[in-house]
């Protein structure tokens, strides 16, 4: 098979995702956007976390923190949008009303550069150390940036915070149901990860990437400056977990901490890439979708506690039997058949 | 608070520091024990066991479930869950030797696996106990004895005490027979052990095996000094490793010094500044540590 040019790719990828879109718009089944929005947002956490986890060796723990702070960057913003007339005398407020409400497209950079700052300073603090210290910082501050957010008032603490979605969208004079915008935003984000993925793997970057995940050591003595490429990946990954978690706060309508940190967030953004493979980008796709879609049902059929169990002992087991996840299960087979 | 005399004020304060100072102690005490598995995994083995707060937590479990149906002190639940607790470890060891460290993919896979582990079973005491806060019954959980202006509560000071009993043994066993001192030699020099006629995979095993049973003890503690949830365990995470990381890997003196101040540090936060803010100290010592001194306190 012929490698594709990056513009082919990411016109292939927009393309079959219109394709999804117009078929859930043709069922008119707003299910299927819901379902479908969980999905790719599990296709961009999937895609950060092999960033850094998968290309460069490094253990994040604390995908659900990022993605929590996406999603209450927002919030913040939101809430801030509230308080206008309260805080600014009234010329000052004037000009901040044409500003705001921010649309969501601004709150998703903004989720990125929160997020991404976060990553780069956990990143420099850690990441000049033993390989280990990065995990372990990123599972304490996942701990700790819960602490923060319900303890902050502002942001709804412990009871939460309502974000009330509008129904429908003017663009141009046509009315856009919102779930469908949402998605289609989600959809344009998962497009842009997995191109950034496929170009990194491709580039001179994602290869220094590759020889610090397979010895940092000798990569250092030959001059790959692995400090620098390893902050680029923190924030880089970062970036994508915060933009993902951005638009959380009007799908869900009300936002919570113990849902914007949840344990699905933790678990799912590693064991995609996983259960996948964390080689290439197709892996964690492969591992969102199935492990996704699964779980769109099993959360339906069983419960979420039951669909929680059996990705951890799927992690579990990948790890052990198949180190290189089903896309090195399918590797293996057609070598296998090959010769 | 206005109309009181100024001299009045002062003794309160003064109260309150000096028991936040005491109870951060008996907190930082029982610390040690949580910590201690994990200095030996981490710190001498350096295998980057994240699960061990899940084994802790159903260490807590299995205390409570025998109290509650046999009324058994949940110590005594513990002592006699040690070998049980000390051949898991062993096993896990032994899974993960084969699947990892043999193949030198323990940064990234080994992690996942530990992680997977704390994880199932987080969710599986979710399932078979659900998320109410459980707790055990002993006669030393109530009162308290009183020196002067200190409160000792017994259902602190009887977990510290255990705890740093536990910690004696553990460093005693390290330092003076030769199953230990081969521990502390497989942290240096692997090759060294084999030319002295020594399986560093078994004394590998051995060490994982104590530091798991370890858990055992602390969650029998953390049962006694808080009603426990399955998710409690994520606390412990920050804590231990921080703890660890402060007191210099490995080094047995520097974790306990460590966990005492780390107690009363949270202490003194708890008191002055509200315990939701509690979990937010060991993070900051954390980062603070790997800035500053990643050698820790007492590291070589």
């Amino acid at each position: 098979m012929k490698a594709m040019s990056t513009a082919k790719f990411s016109l292939t990828a927009v393309a079959i995702g219109a394709l999804v879109m117009a078929f859930a718009h043709w069922f008119h089944v707003d299910y299927l956007f819901f379902a479908s929005y969980t999905i790719l947002q599990f296709i961009v956490l999937a895609t950060a976390w092999n960033i850094l986890g998968g290309y460069c060796g490094y253990v994040n723990f604390g995908s659900a923190a990022f993605f929590a702070l996406g999603a209450y960057s927002s919030v913040a913003l939101i809430k801030f949008d509230a308080e206008i007339d309260a805080w600014f005398p009234e010329g000052a407020a004037n000009v901040l009303h044409h500003i705001f409400p921010l649309p969501i497209p601004v709150l998703i950079l903004f989720g990125a550069l929160v997020s991404g700052v976060v990553g780069f300073g956990m990143g420099y603090l850690t990441l000049r150390l033993r390989g280990s210290f990065f995990a372990i910082a990123t599972l304490a501050m996942a701990v700790v940036l819960q602490t923060l957010i319900v303890n902050w008032d502002f942001v709804g603490g412990s009871r939460g915070a309502y974000i009330i979605r509008p129904d429908n969208l003017e663009f141009a004079g046509i009315e856009i149901n919102y779930i469908e915008y949402l998605f289609a935003l989600m959809l344009l984000l998962a497009v842009i990860a997995l191109t950034t993925a496929r170009v990194i793997e491709r580039s001179q970057l994602g290869f220094g990437f590759a020889t610090i995940r397979d010895d940092e050591l000798a990569a250092e003595a030959c001059g790959v400056p692995t400090l620098r490429l390893k902050l680029i990946a923190t924030t880089l990954s970062g970036a994508f977990m915060g933009m993902a978690g951005a638009p959380f706060p009007y799908y869900i309508g009300y936002l919570q901490p113990a849902s914007a940190f949840g344990l699905e967030y933790a678990v799912n953004s590693i064991a995609m890439p996983m259960i996948g493979g964390t080689t290439s980008w197709i892996g964690p796709l492969v591992g969102a979708i199935l492990l996704g879609s699964a779980q769109q049902y099993a959360t339906v059929t069983i419960s979420s506690a039951v669909n929680l169990l059996i990705v951890g002992l799927m992690l579990v087991a990948f790890v052990i039997i198949a180190p290189n996840g089903l896309i090195g299960l399918v590797q293996e087979r057609l070598r296998r058949k090959q010769s | 608070m206005a109309a009181m005399p100024v001299q009045a004020r002062m003794d309160i304060s003064f109260d309150l520091l000096i028991n936040a100072i005491v109870a951060g102690l008996l907190l930082g005490g029982f610390y040690a024990a949580v910590t201690a598995g994990v200095s030996i995994s981490f710190g001498m083995l350096d295998i980057v066991n994240i699960a061990h707060p899940g084994f802790i937590i159903l260490g807590s479990y299995i205390a409570y479930f025998v109290n509650i149906n046999y009324g058994v002190d949940p110590i005594v639940v513990s002592i006699i869950m040690l070998p049980i607790f000390f051949a898991l470890g062993a096993f896990v060891y032994q899974v993960y030797y084969l699947s990892f460290e043999r193949r030198g993919q323990e940064s990234l896979r080994g992690l996942a696996f530990f992680f997977g582990l704390l994880f199932v079973t987080e969710v599986t005491l979710i399932l078979v106990f659900g998320v109410d806060y459980r707790y055990v019954e002993a006669s030393y959980i109530g009162p308290s004895l009183h020196f002067g202006i200190v409160d000792l509560p017994l259902r602190m000071l009887v977990p510290c005490l255990t705890a740093l009993g536990l910690f004696a043994a553990i460093e005693l066993f390290i330092t003076h027979t030769f199953t230990g001192r081969a521990i502390m030699a497989v942290s240096q020099d692997q090759l060294a052990l084999q030319l002295m006629a020594v399986d560093p995979i078994r004394i590998k095993r051995i060490a994982f095996g104590i530091s798991i049973a370890t858990a055992a003890v602390a969650g029998a503690l953390l049962i006694i000094i808080q009603p426990v949830e399955p998710s409690v365990g994520r606390e412990y995470i920050g804590r231990v490793f921080a703890i660890c990381v402060l007191g210099g890997l490995g080094s047995m003196p520097g974790t306990l010094i460590a966990a005492l101040l780390l107690g009363v540090v949270e202490s003194l936060t708890a008191t002055f500044y509200g315990p939701s803010w509690a979990p937010a100290v060991a993070f900051g010592f954390l980062l603070l540590t790997l800035a500053f001194r990643p050698a820790g306190l007492l590291g070589r």
